[in-house]
């Protein structure tokens, strides 16, 4: 067969022709795919959640506490914890994290979602905290109070080697889940009927956070 | 030391005052090696053996067995000196085989992968350095507390040095004056550091030392000590520091703190790796002391200086191009 | 010429005298930021054979009914479209693999040694060598970025595969960073040039 000549007729022709068949290629491998990959996605973060959180547990939708998202675990229609999505500013960026807490507000797991920290130091936010076998940073089963801090700063979490600052935005990310825990843990206590009185109530805090400032 | 007298000129270059100079460097080092001792202890002793040991073992190994080259260059006493400077920018307490591997690297690496003595493009010694400082971050950011010389190898008790919490006062704007040695402790040594670079005050009489033997010219550590001054003075003037910290304390500690001497008086001003004329240099001192401001002010890292001084020594050719001088040249 | 000879050639030329990373050093921007353990590097090496075998093939039957003068972003189109191909694929079926590679399996596309094998080989050859070709430049590239990765993953953090040889402890985390990735990539090189003198 002939080569085609550069003519403008052809040129358009044949990219047309190309382009045409090469988008329908793609629809139709994106079509094939699609479910697939949503699936991937959703089954990621719930994975996130379910592993923080008691098993057996079903997950209620995300709602809002303090400014995270927080998901409720009950087994049955009893309320047995709480996952908190929480963020903080670490060494390198923002850490996110996501924690969760039994009913009584011990830490029963957490997952570092995304950060930016150093390799080789910061970086180790991810399993730093959850090593049984050295209770000393171990946070792990630990009734949370909303007060970690690292023992450098005068708490009782040892930081990460050579990585103080970013154990200290960890710890407070984690700090932050357990306000907003707690604001979800008081809902949940006094029912939806009361739902209506929330917005007072947080006006107030709002108005003591300002005067603290 | 009547074997270090000098012919008057003209001098002949011969392979002999590349030792000379080696030497007379090395013995300029010692009054900071010996304060190290005395507040490290046996782990000062150690580490600096180890280093040295493996990096005169390295050349020789890689002379011998991959370049197969006839004549050996060990005795020049260069890798002696590449040896003894990386161990002084390395934690006391290091483990020895950490140690090794960045003598290897220094060595093997860094000098004769370029061709050896006078062809590398980087200095050995800190090329090992930040190479450790990026394979081992933890090991090689877990500073010893002086202690004197009963310091222990194994377990000493660590913090973080003066320069980490610097940062955070500029940074965060935190208070740190109870964090902080007080300033005759960080100009005499007495404070958390690697090897080498605690005792300011030993390594001025060092860099001085050489400069009065014309080992180096005045040039370049004079223009990074002024340019990080500079720098340090103005974060204070424009009111950037904490509440207790004084402009006049925070340029003496940026001075004294993170290798900063060290540096500008023995790594910066190596022969090979430094600009060749005397306007080169002063942009190459110049380029140092901003990068290591830039560095610890907002880098990811509290001290910069072996980063900046690699970085300029990358730059190196440029600068010798900047200003050519021709054999004879009369400059203006 | 004999004819299964040119194949065979065809076929090691890519594997040996002209690896795409030792040799022509092309691609460079998968080869450094994806070698990070050898199943990346592995993955990356494939994912681009896959590429290389089809655009190969697809621009050999199309090249006469392209127009010099529009063959370039006709080739790109091809290409694109299998890089966007096997973008789909691997987000829904190999999720974790995606995610490692992430932004670097887009950047396919604009890989030299795809665009290279298409205008200097695909263009000019039959169907069959240019699908050749692109095979043996595919396992070329995959071979060559599978040993980085291999290196790079036992200097960084001690194992091959992931099969643990020596505890993390003493692992050198430069290795799994960029600046370990130049210094692996510069002494195979210079091995690989060395062991080509000699032969």
């Amino acid at each position: 067969m002939e080569k085609l000549q550069s003519t403008f007729k052809n040129m358009v022709l044949s990219l047309v022709t190309i382009s045409v068949v090469a988008a329908g290629a793609l629809a139709g491998v994106y079509i094939l795919t699609l479910n697939t990959i949503n699936a991937q996605k959703t089954a990621k973060q719930k994975q996130a959640i379910l592993a923080v959180l008691p098993e057996g547990a079903t997950v209620s939708d995300a709602e809002k506490a303090n400014g995270l998202t927080v998901y409720k675990a009950y087994i049955g229609d009893k309320w047995v914890g709480t996952a908190v999505e929480t963020e903080e500013n670490g060494f390198g960026g923002p850490q996110k994290i996501m924690v969760g807490f039994d009913a009584e507000g011990r830490i029963i797991n957490y997952e570092v979602l995304e950060h930016q920290e150093t390799p080789g130091l910061g970086d180790h936010i991810a399993e730093w905290f959850k090593n049984a076998a050295k209770p000393g940073q171990n946070i792990i089963g630990r009734k949370a109070t909303g007060a970690f801090t690292v023992s450098k700063d005068g708490g009782d979490v040892d930081a990460i080697t050579a990585a103080t600052i970013s154990s200290r935005a960890f710890l407070n990310a984690i700090n932050k889940a357990y306000s907003a825990y707690t604001e979800g843990e008081v809902q949940a206590a006094t029912g939806a009927s009361q739902l209506s009185n929330d917005s007072t109530e947080t006006a107030e805090v709002n108005i003591e956070t300002e005067v603290a400032k | 030391m009547s074997h270090f007298i000098t012919s008057p000129a003209p001098h002949v270059h011969s392979g002999d005052s590349v030792r000379r100079n080696m030497l007379l460097v090395i013995l300029a080092l010692l009054p900071a090696y010996v304060v190290s001792v005395i507040e490290f202890g046996y782990g000062a002793l150690i580490t600096a053996a180890v280093s040295v040991l493996a990096c005169v073992g390295t050349e020789w190994l890689v002379s011998r067995y991959i370049l197969n080259e006839q004549k050996q260059t060990i005795g020049d006493l260069s890798a002696v000196l590449t040896g003894l400077l990386l161990a002084f920018n390395l934690p006391s307490t290091i483990d020895w085989w950490i140690v090794v591997i960045g003598a290897v690297f220094a060595i093997a690496v860094a000098k004769m992968t370029y061709g050896g003595l006078g062809q590398n493009l980087f200095n050995p010694a800190l090329a090992g350095r930040v190479f450790l400082l990026i394979a081992y971050p933890a090991q090689m950011t877990t500073w010893p507390l002086a202690k004197g010389f009963e310091t222990s190898y194994v377990d000493a008790e660590t913090g973080a040095t003066p320069l980490a919490f610097l940062k955070q006062a500029v940074k965060d704007g935190q208070l740190v004056a109870d964090k902080l040695p007080a300033i005759k402790d960080a100009f005499l040594g007495a404070m958390g550091g690697s090897l080498g670079e605690v005792c300011a005050l030993a390594l001025i009489l060092g860099g001085l030392f050489l400069i009065c033997t014309r080992v180096i010219t005045w040039h370049i550590p004079v223009s990074i000590l002024a340019t990080v001054a500079l720098w340090a003075a103005v974060t204070g003037w424009a009111g950037l520091l904490p509440a207790d910290l004084t402009t006049a304390n925070y340029v003496a500690y940026s001075l004294c703190t993170g290798g900063i001497m060290l540096g500008a008086f023995f790594m910066a001003t190596d022969y090979v790796t430094s600009p060749m004329t005397a306007w080169g240099k002063i942009i190459f001192g110049i380029g140092i002391g901003i990068i290591v401001m830039v560095i610890r002010t907002w880098g990811a890292y509290p001290e910069g200086m072996s980063f900046a001084i690699l970085i300029m020594n990358a730059c190196v050719p440029l600068l010798n191009k900047l200003r050519p001088t021709r054999f004879g040249e009369k400059r203006k | 010429m004999n004819i299964e000879n040119n194949a065979l050639k065809t076929l090691t030329n890519g594997i040996l005298k002209e690896n795409p990373t030792f040799a022509l050093v092309l691609g460079m921007c998968p080869t450094l930021a994806t070698t990070t353990s050898a199943v990346n590097g592995m993955s990356m090496g494939l994912a681009t054979l896959f590429v290389l075998v089809c655009s190969n093939v697809v621009i050999s039957l199309l090249k006469n009914l392209i127009p010099d003068k529009v063959r370039i972003p006709a080739f790109i189109v091809v290409i694109a479209t299998f890089v966007t191909m096997v973008q789909l694929v691997m987000q829904a079926y190999l999720p974790a693999i995606y995610e490692v590679l992430g932004l670097f399996i887009p950047l396919i596309v604009v890989n030299c040694i795809v665009l290279g094998r298409a205008e200097a080989f695909a263009a000019k050859n039959t169907v069959g060598l240019s699908a050749l070709d692109g095979l043996g430049m595919g396992l070329g590239f995959t071979l060559s970025l599978t040993v980085i990765g291999a290196i790079r993953e036992l200097l960084g953090s001690g194992a091959i595969f992931g099969l643990h040889i020596f505890p993390e402890y003493y692992a050198m985390l430069i290795f799994v960073l960029a600046p370990g990735a130049f210094i692996a990539l510069a002494y195979l090189m210079a091995a690989v040039n060395k062991l080509q003198k000699k032969s």
